[in-house]
């Protein structure tokens, strides 16, 4: 083994110190990258032990854009559609936040018409990402798709309702359609397409012929349905993806809220794709459990069991769906409010200049890009081949590693829906126990891969089961009040500070702005998949991706199907997660504005 | 479209694409099995639905319906182009875009059957199997496949800004490799077609167009995202004419690009007759009058999006009470001043790159656009006094 960087010195020592069989080639490293079916530009590094369990992991992203350097000086009104350009695929969570942080930072209080019109198209957001998540990011890690060429049509017909009283796409005639179409493909002399070289047939896919078969004619209807969601968006957005019609102060759109006709489309389509998140996402996740719930590459305990979210999707005067809380060490006894004053972000392994602590106002944000080293790894036929590898001693993402309380977070939907159900969120308590019931997987089932995907789909659900609240609020609100922009002025000789928190489709998102002169003075967005994602800090503890792989058997370390299965549970996003942050150490309450929590959840 | 053109000049164009996909036909295709028109059967859409199809394609790309036919026929050809999508510095907004016209439209069913060999938000394999599959597609298909791009690409001492794969290849190396064997190159959304909006001031990753880093023609089709038909359009007129669709300055198919939002744009009646949104959520914004002095930047860009919409007609900003903000024009970013106010007006102060707002305008003012800029505001002032509800 040529490679001769210290972690593997350190992972060869410990296989030493557990007394195992002499391996005769030692622990390899295996690169995955591009990590594919993402948002961004990932790669994964793990060292593999000759019985197949991770060692040691390393997650790093490959592209930085500036995006925060790039709002400073600029009019405070064009920064919210700059900040919506870190992703098209949370195409609405950045314009939201943001243009909530300069509302927090201007003190504007926005009308009743336009929280709730916000939080209807907040609602076609979640209901759109989690179900292309689901099917077609991470559905193919757990539908083998060549398997249901195999399937008996009339037995997963009948099968489909073991897992809804009304299934969808499940029909024989319907599941006839859906093999041929993929019998063709597979003969397709020009081969999958996209499907191509995959890892069909794998050992750890668990779903039978017929089950496959099912999921794979909900794959094809999800594209369908994701469309329409789209669409439900642009009614109140104008266009999908980069809905354009948030301004500070409010919304624009109170010509699609004053008309009638465009109101009930909204609606029959929300209806639509709730009877697809109860009828057939639902039924797969739990098929998903029912199957997988012996599988130890998804049962495994999660690395970090630390979890934070925050008060999100307002559907009336004081109702929102999701709460806000910590939860510790998996402790679901208790959960803990959050002090903000107790994040930080950490560069040491950062591709950031971070030598000086300097006040975030000041602080510096220029790229200190060092690349990866030479080294080798194993190639797609299993023989070692050079490549460039991460320097585990050295920066290697560009993504930071934010801490709360010096402590590694997980944030997302399992974070969202654990901290609502530990808190008695009637409408959550409801939906989690029913589903455990349904499964009969235990609580502590939650925290793994598999959990993290069924938390995905369980906060869809509670979207398609109580987000028309805020539709019916809206309509009885319109009767009476027809605002739906507050006015405001930008004072030249003051200084602003604000923020803009609350969770989105991926977790935990907060955008802090400082307004001086009249232009943004300093720019930051902290965001889920940084918390996720983030590599190592200053004393070596791990991020949720990193600490997640550590302990991961893999059966063939050509064939990375595992990895890729426990990264896409965090739905990653990693153009999202890319930010330039405050230096090394400094506690982002200097951002704090006070109050802070009174004004900043008003949306 | 040159609306000045002779029947004798149609005649003309209709032999030659006739000749170009009769070309077409003799290579040698990659489904013997299975032709479009099965394809489309099988996924519950009749003949019929096709040629409906295949009219309002041609129809978007300004020829006469005489052409519709043809169309079809180049879409039956269409299964001999592979197609290599790569991600550069984006926000996979531009895939995000192409998935809308997903199952089961008839767009999304050419792109199946274009064979989409390598997309790394939609593709099933990662790492080495995904890097083997793109290697693959360049060497099998050479001198064949699209190239369509997406993003901007960090150049210069920050190339290394982004790299790609286990060999960390910069996004730059990757995207020119793709690039020396295409058989046409389309840039896609205005980060691939200009840089975008990471190439906005200062630029901190040096990112530039796709057209920068290849000498080879680069297509481009902007829009933050560009419409899915825009993308789809800019395939047929490739497949039809062999040859690049005549381009605007900014290489912008014509035919898509050739007209301002302002010209077609739904609200323009109020614009003539001088009824503007002042305030946001004010009476005429409930009446849905003309954006221009709450910022709309119509009158500067040039795209289709008035007549096309988004999200299957479903609607567009202006639509929505927005205006437009000159997502296909370059540097719109730098250009366009604020979003929220007409671009003539030089009230606000920006200090960014010590430039400011009113150095902007002023640059703005140097081009092309002045006339424009001028008349426009001239227009929404003198209007004002004219409307009797002012």
């Amino acid at each position: 083994m040529n490679d001769t960087n210290q972690t593997v010195e350190e992972v060869e020592e410990k296989v030493e110190e557990q007394p195992q069989p002499k391996s005769p080639s030692g622990p390899k490293r295996v690169v995955v990258d591009p990590i594919t079916r993402i948002e961004g530009h990932l790669r994964a590094e793990v060292i593999v032990g000759d019985d197949g369990v991770v060692q040691d992991a390393f997650v790093s992203s490959t592209l930085w854009r500036g995006l925060e350097v790039i709002a400073k000086g600029r009019d405070p009104r064009n920064v919210p559609l700059i900040m919506q350009r870190i992703c098209g695929v949370c195409t609405y969570s950045h314009y939201l936040k943001s243009t909530m942080a300069m509302e927090n930072a201007l003190g504007i209080k926005i009308p009743y018409n336009a929280e709730l019109v916000r939080t209807l198209m907040d609602a076609a957001l979640f209901l759109h990402d989690h179900v292309v998540h689901f099917y077609h990011l991470h559905g193919v890690d757990w539908v083998d798709i060549v398997s249901a060429l195999d399937a008996d049509l009339e037995k997963a017909s009948k099968l489909a309702f073991k897992y809804s009283d009304n299934p969808i796409g499940t029909g024989v005639n319907e599941l006839k359609k859906v093999k041929e179409t993929v019998a063709k493909f597979a003969t397709h002399p020009q081969g999958l397409g996209p499907f191509a070289n995959a890892y069909w047939g794998h050992g750890t896919y668990k779903l039978t012929p017929e089950q496959n078969l099912i999921a794979l004619s909900h794959y094809l209807k999800a594209l369908e349905m994701q469309r329409l969601v789209a669409q439900m968006q642009a009614i109140f957005g104008g266009k999908n993806p980069h809905p354009q019609s948030l301004v500070i102060g409010g919304v624009t759109c109170v010509m699609d809220m004053l008309d009638p006709a465009r109101m009930a489309e909204y609606m029959v389509k929300f209806k639509k794709i709730a009877d697809f998140v109860n009828n057939a996402y639902y039924a797969d996740i739990a098929m998903a459990a029912e199957m997988y719930k012996g599988e130890a590459s998804v049962m495994k305990p999660m690395g970090v069991k630390n979890f934070m979210a925050f008060e999100s999707m307002k559907v009336g005067k004081n109702d929102y769906l999701f709460d806000s809380g910590i939860i510790m060490d998996g402790d679901i006894s208790k959960v803990l409010d959050i002090d903000i004053s107790k994040i930080t972000e950490d560069a040491t392994h950062s591709w950031y200049k971070n030598d000086k602590a300097l006040h975030p106002y000041d602080g510096e944000t220029d790229g200190n890009y060092t690349g990866f080293v030479d080294g080798k790894s194993v190639g797609s036929d299993g023989k070692m081949i050079d490549t460039k590898n991460i320097d585990p001693e050295g920066k290697y993402s560009w993504i930071k590693s934010p801490r709360y309380d010096g402590k590694s977070m997980e944030v997302g939907p399992l974070a969202g829906i654990l901290v609502s159900y530990v808190k008695g969120n009637k409408r959550v308590v409801k939906i989690v126990n029913e589903f455990l019931e349904k499964t009969g997987v235990p609580t502590e089932a939650l925290f793994s891969t598999l959990g993290r995907t069924a938390a995905r789909m369980l906060q869809a659900k509670l979207i398609a089961d109580h987000g028309l609240t805020a539709f019916d609020n809206l309509i009885e609100n319109l009767k009476v009040d027809q605002e739906t922009c507050a006015t405001y002025t930008i004072d030249k000789d003051k200084e602003y500070k604000g923020v803009g928190i609350g969770d989105v489709p991926r977790g935990m998102l907060s955008h802090w702005v400082r307004i001086k002169n009249g232009v943004v003075e300093n720019y930051q967005a902290v965001v889920p998949s940084t918390w996720n994602a983030g590599p190592m800090d200053a004393t070596g503890q791990k991020g949720p991706y990193e600490a997640d792989l550590v302990g991961l058997k893999i059966k063939d370390i050509t064939q990375p199907l595992e990895i890729i299965r426990i990264i896409h549970s965090y739905d990653p996003c990693i153009a999202c997660a890319v930010h330039v942050m405050d230096t090394k150490g400094n506690k982002l309450s200097e951002y704090k504005v006070d109050p802070l929590y009174g004004g900043v959840c008003s949306v | 479209m040159n609306i000045t053109k002779t029947d004798t000049t149609y005649d003309t164009l209709h032999k030659e694409f006739k000749e170009r996909i009769d070309k077409l036909k003799k290579l040698p295709q990659m489904d013997r099995k299975h032709s479009i028109e099965e394809i489309i059967e099988e996924n519950g859409f009749s003949r019929r639905d096709f040629m409906k199809w295949a009219g309002a394609i041609t129809a978007m790309l300004s020829l006469p319906s005489t052409f519709t036919p043809l169309m079809a026929e180049a879409v039956k050809v269409a299964d001999r182009l592979p197609i290599i999508w790569l991600h550069m510095a984006e926000c996979t907004g531009c895939t995000e875009s192409l998935l809308r016209s997903a199952n089961p439209s008839i767009d999304s069913l050419i792109f199946n059957h274009v064979s989409l060999e390598y997309q790394e938000t939609l593709m099933t394999a990662s790492g080495w199997q995904a890097e083997e599959n793109l290697e693959n597609a360049i060497e099998k298909y050479k001198g064949r496949y699209i190239l369509m791009v997406e993003g901007g690409i960090p150049s210069a001492d920050t190339e290394h800004y982004l790299t790609i794969g286990g060999h960390g290849h910069t996004g730059k190396e990757s995207a020119h490799h793709a690039s020396e064997h295409a058989a046409a190159i389309f840039a896609i959304g205005t980060c691939s077609a200009f840089g975008g909006v990471q190439a906005a001031a200062p630029n901190p990753s040096n990112a530039v167009a796709l057209s920068e880093i290849t000498s080879k023609p680069v297509i481009n089709v902007p829009g933050c995202p560009p419409s899915e038909k825009n993308i789809v359009g800019t395939l047929m007129h490739y497949l039809l004419y062999g040859t690049l669709p005549a381009l605007d300055v900014y290489n912008r198919p014509k035919w898509a690009y050739r007209l301002r939002i302002h010209d077609l744009c739904e609200r323009r009646g109020h614009f003539d007759a001088g009824e503007f949104v002042e305030q946001f959520g004010d009476e005429g914004a409930k009446d849905g009058f003309c954006l221009y002095k709450v910022g709309c930047k119509g009158p500067y860009t040039f795209n289709n999006c008035s007549k096309q919409k988004f999200n299957q007609g479903t609607s567009w900003p202006v639509q929505a009470g927005f205006g437009c903000i000159g997502c296909s024009e370059p540097n719109f970013w730098d250009t366009m001043g604020t979003v929220n106010e007409p671009l003539s007006n030089k009230l606000y102060h920006t200090t960014f790159g010590g430039l400011g707002a009113d150095a902007t305008a002023d640059r703005i003012g140097l081009s092309l656009l002045t006339a424009t800029a001028v008349g426009i505001a001239a227009h929404a002032a003198i209007s004002a006094y004219k409307n009797p509800k002012e």
